[in-house]
């Protein structure tokens, strides 16, 4: 759907994984749902997150695929593996940096989300974004993500490697990048903090 | 008239619950198939009725899709919508009259079945009088059907005696809002939620019990709305919650006195409003003099600092929204806590104007419209009181009978179940009901079903109550008879009929009708169809309260709902109530309640020190007759866990996954342990949905509120241990398996004639 985009956000989770049943119910994959859902750690919280693809810009999984198998639309949707060339080697699963491809063996194939492509391309937004009922996963235009408190990021930084994605996690007003690399929030460089031998 | 026929195992192994996990034919399968139409209705479980489409295909479910359009949910649905479908094929599902037999049930022929039905019922009033015999309805009925069923007991049985399963879900809200307002009815639409400067939200688990409201609470956060929460567990909303108040089980009252007693003391009441809108304001100031900070902080566990905030941000906000549910009105002080929340929104101006409002979260998928129409004990169609004269002459001119001839109020859902212990009740006729499982101290509730003479249900499972039945008559699903439900917001929806029931299995109003003519009093049930009983309905309700004379099936589907009262056809509706402070009684002026703290019913001691609260799952319904049965749902939670802090457990040696033994002065059971830190250390809490040993209600009591006689099931007395061993039912079953065709079950889909 042109001018909608895909944004998460975690901290409007409940948990109640109405986007994994949903995902479950449509008709390219019936059966099989292709969102990723944790408990962050229960004991501490409630905290929850639940996470489509993000959608990279550059796929990791598409680089790492020695059969050439995963292609990234002019959408900038990055599809499941194609089937033909697919060899279920699970390189891409092993190389995704936020964990999204799966193997299904008994398919021999890599599937994920690929953002109801049979969805989005009549009009309709991706079911997950539909049913969700806290909208942590959202499908709206950016005027609309605008009046949310938080502030849609796509770039990730994983250590040295730098992601962009088509997908938005919400963050801190304050922050343009999410960083999982505490160096990233060091004063000093890298470098320094490490003791010379 | 004894206990069931069959084990619980082998019932369980005939009847369910069995898992549907799949449309019929497989994922796959039922893929390769486009639907032949969708169907746009709503969600069947509970009070928020969620718009939805449902796909069709040869007379079968086989799927959803989201609904847009509707404006209360725009396609959102929690998974107990999405999964919702997967009832309809169930092969669990009852295909035939069942009648009681030695040897457990057999499929009987309608006339039988009902024949049988009528004798009973005439037989036991002919030798005990009319009031021997019970009418059980319930609040996931179409409002048709509760309408019809309040007729049903009181024209063709003649009994005192019918009341509902809503008994143990909106009483107190309901009872507290005639009080204040003169009408039960939340008095906001959901739209003016996030126009709100603060939301306070108490006793009400959004999260999981009213999941789409979440949009609306983040909605009122993104505009810069602050967020208090009152609850003693961290929900999903209290993560985001700017002010959380982690407060004891069963103080909600002294909070709400507490904050009150900020308001008043520093001078924040909104004394224009008080003064043009209420009357009693006085009393209740006086009555919250005693209750400043510290000693609500003793009471509640919740610090003064955070008690003078919170009293602060309402007073103070222009607009502010209290939304509260089953954690406020589930104790035996319900209606007395309601009413504090009410003095507070009074007092602070929070009321009939945009953006601001006391606002009950209805529970049940027909909460609202089903407390409207006559099937509570103490009311006839329209929200009318049944000892009211005018009321009572009004319904009887409609109903073609004397007013005489009406029966006066009768005992309440708990009441009833007493009387039936006690032997002064004899037969009951319940439908949409399963106090087995939903009603508190279930070990009485089972031995007063042991005593009784007849049992008579009407449902598509067969429930754990059900199992006590001499006579099942195989009804209908939602989606198998139009009607109209009224939301949470107060707004009428339109039920639309999806598919025809399987096999033998018939409509509810049929069955009830039926039932009518057998009993000799078919002239007064001459339905031919859901939108003549509805028609009917618009007249009794005609000048009543809930009015709903100017709406009509097609006014509906074109306004996507109509907000009662909708007195004449060209009345557009009202969403918003108590406009610019006007309530419903005469004089239009809202009346402040005075307020009395009282202890629970069942207080904790040295014997019982620590409180056990209860409560619901996203993924399960009530009592989970339909729910337990869907794969889907089931998976996500599987079985009931019992929740301890950390610092509890640790005392009692409980790691995280052990099994525990949970005891109150009733009965105890043992549980797998959910060791979070999102609980207070002297709380554990248990989800009710499961029977047997793994039901909550084993453990509640029966303290009921005086006025609203609703249960407190959040309030309870009990002391943990470690078990030794997991529990017997653990042991032989594991969790419910994926159904393989059991010998001896009901057959599949297509009736065995």
């Amino acid at each position: 759907m042109f001018g909608y985009e895909f944004y998460v956000d975690p901290s409007r989770c409940i948990g109640c994984q109405s986007c994994v049943k949903a995902c479950e119910e449509c008709e390219t994959h019936r059966g099989h749902s292709m969102i990723n859902f944790d408990f962050v750690d229960r004991r501490e919280t409630i905290a929850t997150a639940a996470y489509v693809c993000w959608h990279c810009d550059n796929p990791t999984c598409a680089q790492v695929c020695p059969a050439d198998a995963i292609k990234k639309g002019p959408d900038g949707v990055v599809q499941s593996s194609l089937k033909p060339r697919c060899i279920a080697c699970s390189n891409c699963v092993l190389a995704c940096p936020f964990g999204i491809p799966k193997m299904y063996p008994e398919y021999e194939q890599m599937m994920k989300c690929d953002m109801c492509y049979d969805r989005t391309s009549v009009g309709k937004r991706p079911m997950c974004a539909t049913v969700c009922p806290s909208q942590a996963l959202a499908y709206v235009t950016p005027q609309q993500i605008a009046q949310r408190r938080e502030k849609p990021v796509n770039v990730f930084q994983f250590g040295n490697q730098r992601v962009t994605t088509k997908v938005f996690m919400m963050a801190p007003a304050e922050r343009d990048a999410v960083s999982i690399d505490i160096v990233d929030y060091i004063w000093e460089k890298e470098d320094a903090l490490v003791p010379a031998t | 008239m004894a206990k069931p026929p069959l084990s619980p195992d082998e019932l369980a192994r005939r009847y369910g619950p069995h898992l549907n996990e799949t449309p019929a034919g497989g994922w796959q399968q039922e893929s390769r198939h486009p639907a032949e139409r969708l169907v746009k209705t709503h969600c069947c479980f509970c009070g928020q009725q969620c718009g939805l489409q449902l796909k069709v295909r040869e007379n079968r479910v086989t799927g959803f899709e989201p609904w847009e359009e509707f404006p209360f949910n725009k396609g959102m649905l929690c998974p107990k919508g999405v999964k919702r479908y997967l009832q309809n094929e169930h092969p669990d599902r009852l295909l035939d009259p069942l009648m009681r037999t030695e040897q457990g049930f057999r499929a009987a022929a309608w006339d039988e079945a009902l024949d049988f039905t009528a004798r009973r019922l005439r037989e036991i009033q002919e030798k005990y009088g009319k009031d021997a015999v019970a009418v059980y309805g319930g609040a996931s009925l179409t409002t048709e059907k509760t309408y019809l069923l309040g007729k049903f007991a009181r024209v063709a049985l003649g009994t005192r005696h019918i009341d509902y399963n809503g008994r143990l879900c909106m009483v107190s809200a309901g009872t507290a809002y005639k009080l204040a307002f003169n009408v039960d009815r939340s008095l906001i639409p959901w739209s003016e939620i996030p126009k709100a400067q603060v939301l306070f939200a108490i006793g009400a688990n959004i999260g999981d019990c009213a999941p789409i409201t979440t949009d609306y609470v983040w909605r009122c956060r993104d505009n810069g709305g602050r967020l208090i929460v009152a609850d003693p567990r961290m929900t999903p909303i209290s993560r985001n919650a700017d002010l959380f108040l982690p407060l004891r089980p069963g103080t909600d009252l002294a909070l709400l006195m507490g904050l009150l007693h900020v308001v008043i003391r520093d001078g924040l009441e909104n004394r224009e409003f008080i003064q043009s809108h209420t009357t009693g304001f006085e009393e209740v100031a006086e009555s919250v003099r005693p209750y400043d900070p510290r000693r609500a902080a003793e009471e509640t566990g919740v610090a003064p600092e955070s008690i003078e905030k919170a009293a602060r941000w309402i007073a103070r906000a222009e607009r502010c929204v209290m939304l509260h549910a089953r954690g406020l009105e589930h104790q035996s002080k319900g209606v007395e806590n309601v009413l504090a929340l009410i003095n507070l929104a009074l007092a602070t101006g929070h009321v009939g104007k945009e953006g601001s409002g006391c606002t009950m979260i209805t529970g049940q998928g027909n909460g609202q419209g089903g407390r409207e129409h006559g099937q509570k004990c103490d009311q006839l169609p329209g929200q009318r009181s049944l000892t009211d004269p005018a009321a009572r002459e009004h319904v009887a001119r409609v109903w073609g009978i004397a007013p005489e001839e009406l029966p006066g109020p009768g005992l309440t859902a708990q009441e009833i179940m007493n009387a039936i212990h006690a032997g002064e009740i004899k037969a009951l006729l319940s439908i949409c009901f399963n106090p087995v499982v939903s009603l508190p101290d279930s070990n009485f509730t089972r031995a007063a079903l042991e005593r009784i003479e007849f049992l008579g249900i009407i449902d598509f499972f067969l429930s754990e109550t059900a199992h006590y039945a001499d006579v099942v008559l195989a009804g209908s699903l939602q989606e198998e008879e139009e009607g109209v439900t009224a939301s949470v917001e107060g707004r009428v929806i339109h039920i639309r009929k999806a598919v025809d029931p399987p096999g033998n299995a018939r409509q509810d109003s049929w069955i009830v009708g039926e039932l009518a003519r057998r009993l000799g009093k078919a002239q007064y049930f001459p339905f031919q169809s859901t939108r003549e009983i509805f028609d009917e309905l618009r007249e009794a309700s005609r000048g009543g309260i809930a009015d709903y004379y100017g709406i009509t099936y097609e006014k509906i589907d074109r306004q996507l709902g109509v907000f009662w009262p909708c007195p004449s056809p060209e009345h557009p509706g009202t969403p918003r109530l108590i406009e610019n402070g006007r309530s419903f009684f005469p004089d239009g002026k809202c009346r402040f309640n005075v307020t009395q703290w009282r202890p629970s019913g069942d207080p904790v001691d040295e014997q019982f020190p620590v409180y056990l609260t209860t409560g619901r799952v996203v993924s399960q319904y009530l009592s989970g007759t339909q729910t337990r049965r869907i794969g889907g749902l089931v998976a996500i939670y599987p079985e009931p866990r019992v929740e301890i802090h950390p610092r509890l457990a640790e005392a009692h040696g409980i790691r995280d996954g052990d099994w525990v033994t949970v005891t109150t002065r009733r009965g105890e059971i043992t549980l797998q342990a959910l060791v979070v830190r999102t609980i207070r250390p002297d709380t554990v809490f248990i989800p009710y949905h499961w029977p047997d040993g793994r039901s909550a209600n084993r453990l509640t009591h029966r303290t009921l509120d005086p006025r609203s006689k609703i249960p407190e099931y959040k309030v309870s007395a009990c002391r943990i241990r470690k078990a030794e061993r997991p529990p017997e039912w653990a042991v032989q079953k594991g969790p419910p398996q994926p159904r393989a065709q059991a010998p001896g079950a009901p057959a599949p889909r297509g009736g065995t004639g």
